[in-house]
């Protein structure tokens, strides 16, 4: 298997208040068959080897489904290739002597903990404000006693697939949330069981949202470009749309 | 020790509705006096604390991940079964007779009502155009009965729960732990009373109190290190519960998964799953000659064999996991096997193309194909896939009766961590049904019992029994640390996982599985001598953390040869070399062997003692499985 050789620079930070800065490696020969994980996992046998500590870096499924990995490589969240995870970013996308500058995602409502590593809870904390339907398990009707369009079904599903990886956060001038908040939003929208919420999920999503520190869509797009899921900016429309319909036709 | 399953008595579909009736009910009003653990945020964690939150008890809930959104029940993409009006028993026949014939039936009874409650919850499964849930046929079940969202319906189950979870957050019924790895669990007077903790932040050991600890915690398959399981997926939580008493059944019980991506290098870190679901369209097939090396376009089609169909005309492409494995592995022991390493089989969608066109094969697998391309640098439409066999699932674990209670009183397992409905098979799309059924339906009905009948004594986290497992927790990771030897913890994970692989894999024989009986000890042993774990422990260490659960998985893996040497039949996925038909078929043995194999921690250094529990079939009588 043809491998290929690269110098590393990767953001080095012992802890959240800790100074930070990048350090260089050569990475030494690297299979083009290798995910970008992979690499840095042969990168830190290496470092553990020599007695370092390795690089922190977040993974679990390494199947580009999770959202746990995630970093900004040469200045693009989750690396060059499009609507694809960092862990299914693979090594041949690369060429021999390539440098590769790999950051954290870096955003207000993302705390970094260690070099590539970040508290991503804010997002779980936006979902508490109402990303789902209120039914208890149990008191569900029969599954088909409401049809759903096929066509519908679908398009809640494209926002569905949002994995919460951050990266549109991390792309966004203003580190907004609204790529994912619209994501949720749509989902549930789209759908006659999210029907009967939309309003107070709406109203307040985009509340939590200010109030923990993520910015306003200044329509750039870059978020949609960096979306691993190629979540679409329509999302956004369908949010802001749902937040007007919430503050001027509810209750809430 | 006797292990009483509390199996309801009475017909066969009247055991549940009966279980859940002689159940002793906690007041409404005196629910919020109890408080529970539950471990491990994937569909049955998820499920369970969102429910167990619904009905008023205090939940804490632990996991790895940053977010409970993340958990491994994330990865799964085929779909979920339910039993809307379709008989159940291949499901009876499915698990090899292995399984628990009530637990089974409960499994099929309470699908519909997963089913409503996901739909409820807003999980977009795929419909009919006329609205209506469509479905498909899955692993081994010869009719469509399969709900599915895409190929990521394991992302839109868990999102599901995790959306109900979040709403108990929001009540403060639940209070979340991420980035909380269990370490022990604390049993007082006989009881599951708590657990401890370290936060992998700030390397902080805690303790917490409970009046009932619930498991949740996934499969073992990464004791083989290579996996289709996320990288985080241990046996550390029900490792160390089984030290601490809880019984642990039918560990060599482990899923081999047909449709894999192939081995491609000793620096991979996990196998990628292709869902089976391709094999309701491609054909498998390999070259007709031995080191054939030509590309497999060229091989033109009166030179290919298409062993399933051949050896198998009812099931075809569709024959269950183990036995669609067994042959692949078969193939390529023979010299047959595909690309550069010869160990892989070509999956082919050439013929579905042809006849549905491309567009409507793109349409069904399109996420696949393009994951497909993405790791191998192949595209599935211009030529075929290759695929080899992967561990996947786990279908043993901690011994639980059938309140899914282990037989250490007020400790639950649920999920994939315990070993209750599959026996020595699993359905495909059934592990998906049964981690929500124990934690939406099972458990809530069941853990009241326990909770409205047992003596509690009044305790929190100064307890004595709370101490000692900190101080034991912190004496451990300190010996981790200090051993600063050569090799590290993926160093060794690695040499084991090779090793089961080759000796408690796809074929066991005694032969070899009394090699890796004297092997494993030995790795143990410099593992405890030669390990290098750089850091600390006060702050974010993955190398530690990693260390930690290689250091369960060698201990955990003597257990799995063990077992799997004592079962001299062949059942399901364990396939003994020794026990096989005439056409190279597994050969149960049911007179000696139609039992729960249980066993029970002996004390360091000393063999594990066994238990059985016999499996009686009222309804399906055991008969030899039979593909053709
Ligand atoms: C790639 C893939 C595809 C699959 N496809 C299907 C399918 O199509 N249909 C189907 O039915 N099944 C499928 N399965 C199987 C199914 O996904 C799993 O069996 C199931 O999701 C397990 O769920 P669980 O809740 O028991 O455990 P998991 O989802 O594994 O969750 C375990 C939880 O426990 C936590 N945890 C573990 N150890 C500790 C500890 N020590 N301390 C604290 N927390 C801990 C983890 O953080 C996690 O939250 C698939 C599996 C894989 C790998
Ligand atoms: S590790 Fe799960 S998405 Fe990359």
């Amino acid at each position: 298997m043809k491998t290929i050789n690269l110098t590393l620079k990767i953001w080095r930070q012992a802890g959240p208040d800790a100074q930070g800065s990048f350090q260089t490696f050569e990475s030494g020969p690297i299979s083009i068959a290798m995910s970008f994980l992979e690499m840095l996992d042969v990168l830190n046998e290496r470092l553990i080897n020599s007695g370092d500590e390795p690089v922190a870096f977040d993974h679990d499924c390494r199947e580009g489904i999770c959202g746990m990995c995630g970093s900004v490589v040469n200045g693009e969240p989750h690396g060059p290739e499009k609507q694809t995870t960092l862990c299914q970013l693979h090594m041949r996308y690369f060429k021999d002597g390539d440098t590769i500058v790999i950051e954290p995602f870096r955003a207000k409502a993302f705390k970094l903990l260690k070099d590539l590593v970040i508290d991503r809870s804010a997002f779980d904390t936006l979902i508490t404000e109402g990303g789902y339907v209120s039914v208890n398990t149990g008191a569900a009707p029969d599954a088909n006693s409401i049809p759903v369009p096929a066509p519908k079904a679908e398009q809640a599903l494209d926002a569905a697939e949002c994995i919460g990886c951050g990266a549109c956060v991390a792309a966004c001038p203003n580190a907004s949330a609204m790529l994912f908040v619209g994501a949720k939003i749509s989902h549930l929208a789209l759908l006659p069981q999210g029907n009967l919420e939309r309003a107070k999920r709406a109203l307040g999503m985009v509340k939590k949202m200010d109030e923990l520190g993520f910015g306003n869509c200044g329509n750039e797009r870059l978020c949609e470009e960096a979306c691993p899921k190629g979540i679409s900016i329509r999302n956004i429309a369908r949010l802001n749309r749902e937040y007007m319909r919430a503050t001027f036709c509810s209750d809430e | 020790m006797h292990l009483n399953p509390q199996i309801p008595s009475g017909p066969l579909n009247e055991k549940w509705e009966r279980c859940r009736f002689e159940a002793k009910l906690v007041n409404p009003a005196n629910k919020r006096k109890f408080d529970i653990i539950v471990v491990g945020a994937g569909l049955a964690g998820a499920s369970a604390s969102a429910t167990l939150g619904e009905l008023g008890y205090n939940v804490k809930t632990f996991y790895i991940q940053d977010s409970p959104r993340r958990g491994h029940s994330i990865a799964a993409q085929g779909g979920i079964n339910a039993a809307k009006n379709y008989p159940n028993d291949d499901t009876i026949k499915g698990g090899d007779f292995r399984a628990r014939e009530a637990n089974v039936y409960r499994l099929a009874q309470i699908s519909n009502s997963i089913i409503d409650q996901c739909v409820a919850q807003g999980v977009p499964f795929a419909r009919e155009y006329g609205g209506l849930l469509a479905n498909r046929s899955f692993g081994g079940a010869q009719v469509s009965r399969t709900f599915y969202a895409r190929g990521q319906t394991g992302q839109q189950l868990l999102l599901g729960a995790y959306g109900a979870l979040m709403r108990q957050v929001k009540t403060g019924k639940v209070i979340l732990y991420p980035r909380t790895e269990m370490l022990d669990l604390v049993v007082i007077n006989g009881q599951a009373r708590g657990i401890v903790t370290r936060n992998l932040i700030t390397g902080a050991i805690e303790s917490h109190a409970a009046h009932a600890v619930v498991l949740a915690t996934g499969g073992y398959g990464n004791v083989y290190y290579l996996s289709t399981n996320a990288m985080a997926s241990n046996v550390t939580a029900t490792w160390r519960a089984y030290k601490k008493g809880a019984c642990f059944a039918n560990p060599c019980f482990v899923q081999i998964h047909p449709t894999c991506i192939p081995v491609h290098g000793t620096y991979q870190s996990k196998l990628t799953l292709m869902s089976e679901s391709l094999r309701n369209d491609g054909r498998v097939w390999v070259p007709k000659k031995a080191g054939d090396q030509r590309p497999p376009v060229e091989i033109p089609e009166d030179e290919r064999d298409y062993y399933l169909e051949k050896k198998y005309p009812s099931f075809g492409n569709l024959v269950p996991r183990d036995v669609a494995s067994r042959n692949a592995k078969e193939q390529c022991d023979l010299g047959k096997g595909a690309g550069e390493t010869g160990l892989a089989v070509y999956l082919d969608f050439a013929d579905a193309i042809t006849r549905d066109g491309e567009d409507v094969i793109q349409k069904k697998y399109g996420n696949l194909f393009h994951m497909y391309e993405k790791i191998t640098g192949q595209d599935p439409v211009k030529e075929p896939m290759m695929i080899y066999p992967a561990v996947h699932y786990t279908m043993g674990g901690l011994w639980v009766d059938y309140h899914l209670m282990s037989n250490i009183p007020g400790l639950y397992v649920l999920g994939e961590a315990n070993f209750s409905d599959h026996g020595a098979n699993r359905l495909g799309a059934s592990a998906l049904m049964q981690g929500l059924a124990d934690g939406y339906f099972v458990l809530p009905a069941t853990i009241c019992d326990h909770l409205a009948t047992a003596d509690f004594q009044d305790l929190d986290i100064g307890h004595a029994a709370f101490r000692e497992a900190e101080t034991a927790a912190t004496d451990r990771i300190n010996k981790l640390l200090s051993i600063n030897g050569k090799r590290t913890p993926d160093d060794f994970h690695r040499e084991l996982g090779l090793l089961m692989w080759d000796y408690c894999g796809m074929a066991r024989n005694e032969a070899g599985l009394t090699k890796a009986l004297t092997r494993i000890p030995e790795i143990r042993e410099e593992f405890w001598h030669n390990l290098r774990v750089p850091g600390g422990d006060g702050d974010l260490n993955q190398t530690l953390e990693r260390a930690g659960r290689i250091a369960d998985f060698l201990e955990f893996a003597e257990l799995m040869v063990i077992d799997a040497l004592d079962r001299k039949e062949s059942c399901g996925c364990h396939f003994r070399e020794e026990s096989q038909t005439e056409e190279n078929e597994a050969q149960r043995d049911d007179e000696n062997y139609t039992h729960v194999s249980v066993w029970q921690y002996g004390g360091e250094g000393k063999k594990p003692i066994f238990h059985r529990e016999s499996l009686v079939f009222e309804n399906v009588q055991p008969s030899q499985r039979s593909y053709k």
